[in-house]
């Protein structure tokens, strides 16, 4: 899932503060709490296709598009979505960084109007930044729908900022957004909105230290908001002056001299760390809470009878974890009875064109090798490839993108996260999963929603035990071929069935290993676990569609499938380069042969597997190829050919179930290994991600063939 | 006026004021992040197929709590 721009690298993100802008260019940030809608609003003003997911934390890096308008161009920074600025994490860090530093022009906030009192709280300490800030209420839609009205114009008055009324997913009130974003942006005198007051004692300690801060920030910072920062001990952000800035606060002597003032004023009125902190925060929240009094009028509150009634169902002792199997079953099920016709007709239409190439290549006369090498190397394993993955993953996708919209995926994140405790991780780790069976690359990326450091790498290191779309086509294609021998809908309720098997089996692995790399490499107990449980949103059924199949089918058609046909075209050279008389392949693969079978698989499968390190759907057209060049050439049109063609080279069932393990669980594909280094900075746990799914497929492999040989079953 | 019990400790379907965090540091300010200040009414409203973590309505949104975290927040039924 979430093969976006992102994690494919098309897009511009960027984790410094470096802007593309040209002189004259706006830049505004984009900030926001998670899950409100801040990146349908960044790409509803950009038009850039930024995949948008319904878990906090989706946009962890800095991503910029440029919208252009009348006059100036527009530089948005999508921010990652936090619920504060206090820097407690590396993404709050981060937005604060830019909106203190990054210079932008003006900064949007983006604020749920399903529960606007909520999202306040980040308002009201961005306000304490900056005046230059126009406040997006998003949603304006769904909270009509639940009862709730929003009056900008009062909220705008009390927050001394233009607020914007906005239903992103229609593109309802943009163009009014951006026309506030451009007013503040070029207005000469940044607005003036209200101040925060903290009480007594802390204002006294404050004034205390305001005066000597302002004048050291000389207008780079605001003095006051520097100054609550400094009495509250924050080193973050005297860091990132320090790197910034070029200057170094607390060691300032005037400073440091008002500072210790100001501290032994707050000791004497009692206030000590936290309780300054608690001071802090609980002004925030009353504050907010003064803002929308009156001017937010609820009917009935943003979490509604109804998702009360849908959640004591899906969250249940008893039907919790039945509806969620029941649910994959279903979609299993949808996609394989869905993908069916139209993968036999692409099939039968993709190896037509390759007739036809043949006829092309001989009447021009073409050498045998040529033909070999571009038609039965590349164009065939690119026909494959299309023909059996797309149609299910033009199902699939869809379908999922759709349980993400509801809302349904925090659930299962609530659901499982007793049985990730056990494991000693973290419950957001099933929400990697969920992205893992779409991409594993993704799900690697996704990885940074999980806050400590320890868990998140565990969720790294064992999210390859889901199977992404790269593996499902070959598990579905053996499934299909070995253990579904009925037909109609019997077989695709056995198919959907047995893939269920399968994800269990991954769920049951990542379990495991999660709990063994806690015990062992990753020592440590379970950290805390906060989960929004977001209200769930009617889904927008064509944009689901039209973003599924533009984000993830097309992308299955784009980066991978580009690897298949110069793939094909090293295996076939492989497969016919020859050395007395026999393959290369055959070479290699005969000297893998003896340790292969011990895993219940042959020497041509498990160099398929490592061909298949560039992308994993090439792995059943590499030993298909390899197969075809020791001898009957078949006509690959059907999987009944197919079938017949490994049984000719030996396989029996139990080929068939140790493939499916060894797919299920073996090294990460080259895109997932390069994004974990990336991730984890770190060649020992890409190594460790690369070596624990390799030695539980092994291990399991030789178990289960070990086994069934001893007992006589194959 | 009845008693202070631990958040962990009110059961579905019931409401209470935080009276008082007894974490510290990093966790006190997740919590208070998420609207868990002084006087914020809770509703204990689901809890998850293995009785832990629990789903609060806190200030218009539901969050899910372990019972570890749970424990370190002190309501008074109301």
């Amino acid at each position: 899932m979430g093969l976006t721009a992102q994690s494919t690298g098309i897009g511009a993100m960027d984790n410094t503060l470096k802007i593309d802008r040209l002189s004259g260019d706006i830049v505004a940030a984009l900030a926001g709490n998670p899950n409100v809608g801040k990146s349908t609003v960044f790409n509803g003003l950009t038009g850039l296709k930024q995949h948008t997911g319904s878990w906090p934390g989706k946009t962890v890096a800095n991503a910029q598009g440029r919208c252009r308008g009348r006059n100036k161009a527009v530089v948005l920074v999508d921010l990652p979505g936090t619920y504060s600025l206090m820097a407690g994490s590396a993404e709050e860090e981060a937005a604060r960084d830019f909106i203190c530093f990054g210079g932008p022009d003006c900064t949007v906030v983006v604020a749920d109007a399903t529960c606007l009192m909520r999202n306040l709280n980040l308002v009201l300490q961005t306000l304490e930044i900056t005046g230059r800030v126009v406040v997006c209420v998003n949603l304006m839609d769904e909270a009509r729908r639940k009862g709730v009205n929003v009056d900008t114009d009062a909220l705008a008055a009390r927050l001394g900022v233009p607020v914007v009324g906005c239903a992103a997913r229609s593109g309802h009130g943009l163009s009014a957004l951006m026309d506030a974003v451009r007013t503040v942006a070029q207005s000469e005198s940044a607005p003036v909105p209200a101040v925060i007051g903290y009480g007594p004692d802390v204002e006294k300690a404050l004034a205390l230290l305001e005066p000597a801060v302002t004048e050291r920030l000389k207008g780079r910072l605001p003095g006051r908001w520097t100054a609550l920062k400094l009495l509250d001990g924050d080193t973050s952000l005297m860091e990132s002056i320090r790197s910034y800035l070029g200057f170094d606060l607390p060691s300032d002597a005037v400073v440091a001299e008002a500072l210790a003032q100001a501290q032994s004023a707050l000791a004497d009125a009692g206030i000590g760390g936290d309780t300054l902190r608690d001071i802090v925060v609980s002004s925030l929240t009353r504050r907010a809470e003064s803002v929308c009094a009156g001017a937010v009028r609820t009917e009935n509150s943003g979490y509604t009878r109804a998702d009360r009634r849908i959640d004591k169902v899906l969250t249940s002792r008893v039907f919790g974890l039945p509806v969620m199997l029941a649910l994959l079953a279903l979609m299993f099920w949808l996609t394989l009875a869905g993908a069916n016709y139209p993968s036999q007709l692409l099939s039968s239409g993709l190896f037509w064109v390759e007739d036809q190439l043949t006829a092309l290549f001989s009447l021009l006369g073409a050498p045998e090798w040529l033909h070999g090498l571009l038609v039965l190397g590349m164009y065939r394993t690119l026909a494959w490839v299309v023909s059996v993955m797309l149609p299910p993953m033009a199902i699939f996708f869809p379908l999922f993108t759709l349980l993400e919209d509801l809302g349904y995926l925090p659930r299962v994140a609530f659901n499982l996260d007793k049985s990730f405790k056990r494991a000693c991780a973290c419950g957001k780790q099933a929400l990697t999963m969920c992205m893992g069976l779409g991409c594993n690359a993704a799900g690697v990326v996704g990885c940074r929603i999980i806050e400590s450091p320890r868990e998140r790498l565990i969720a790294i290191i064992t999210n390859n035990f889901m199977p992404c779309n790269g593996r499902f086509p070959t598990l579905i294609a053996i499934i299909t071929m070995f253990f579904a021998a009925a037909s109609g809908v019997l077989y695709s309720v056995i198919s959907a069935l047995a893939l269920v098997g399968v994800i269990l089996l991954g769920i049951f692995m990542t379990l495991l290993v999660s709990k063994l790399l806690s015990k062992t490499l990753l020592k440590g107990l379970p950290s805390s676990f906060t989960l929004e449980l977001p209200p769930y949103r009617r889904p927008q059924i064509l944009r689901v569609i039209g973003r599924s199949l533009v984000d993830r089918t097309l992308f299955v058609l784009g980066a991978p499938p580009a690897a298949p046909p110069p793939a094909g075209l090293v295996i076939w050279l492989l497969a016919n380069a020859d050395v007395n008389g026999v393959s290369l392949l055959a070479h290699a693969a005969g000297f893998l042969d003896p340790f292969a079978r011990f895993l219940g698989l042959d020497g041509f499968i498990l160099m398929a597997f490592i061909l298949g390190f560039p992308a994993n759907e090439i792995v059943i057209p590499i030993v298909i190829l390899s197969y075809m060049a020791t001898g009957s050439l078949t006509d690959m049109s059907s999987l009944a050919d197919l079938r017949a063609l490994l049984v000719s080279h030996g396989w029996t069932w139990l080929t068939a179930v140790c493939v499916m393990l060894f797919s299920l669980m073996h090294w990460p594909c080259g895109t997932t290994c390069w994004t974990i280094r990336k991730e984890t900075g770190s060649w020992k746990w890409t190594a460790v991600s690369f070596l624990v799914p390799t030695v539980c497929g092994m291990l399991a492999c030789f178990v289960v063939a070990n086994l069934a040989r001893l007992l006589g079953l194959a | 006026m009845s008693e202070y019990i631990t958040l962990n400790a009110l059961p579905l379907g019931k409401r209470a004021r935080v009276r008082q965090l007894t974490c510290h540091g990093s966790a006190r300010r997740r919590m208070l992040d998420l609207g868990l200040i002084l006087d914020t009414v809770v509703e204990a409203l689901l809890s998850s197929p293995g009785g832990d973590p629990v789903a609060y309505y806190i200030r218009g949104a539901v969050i899910a709590l372990r019972s570890e975290e749970a424990a370190h927040i002190l309501v008074q039924a109301c």
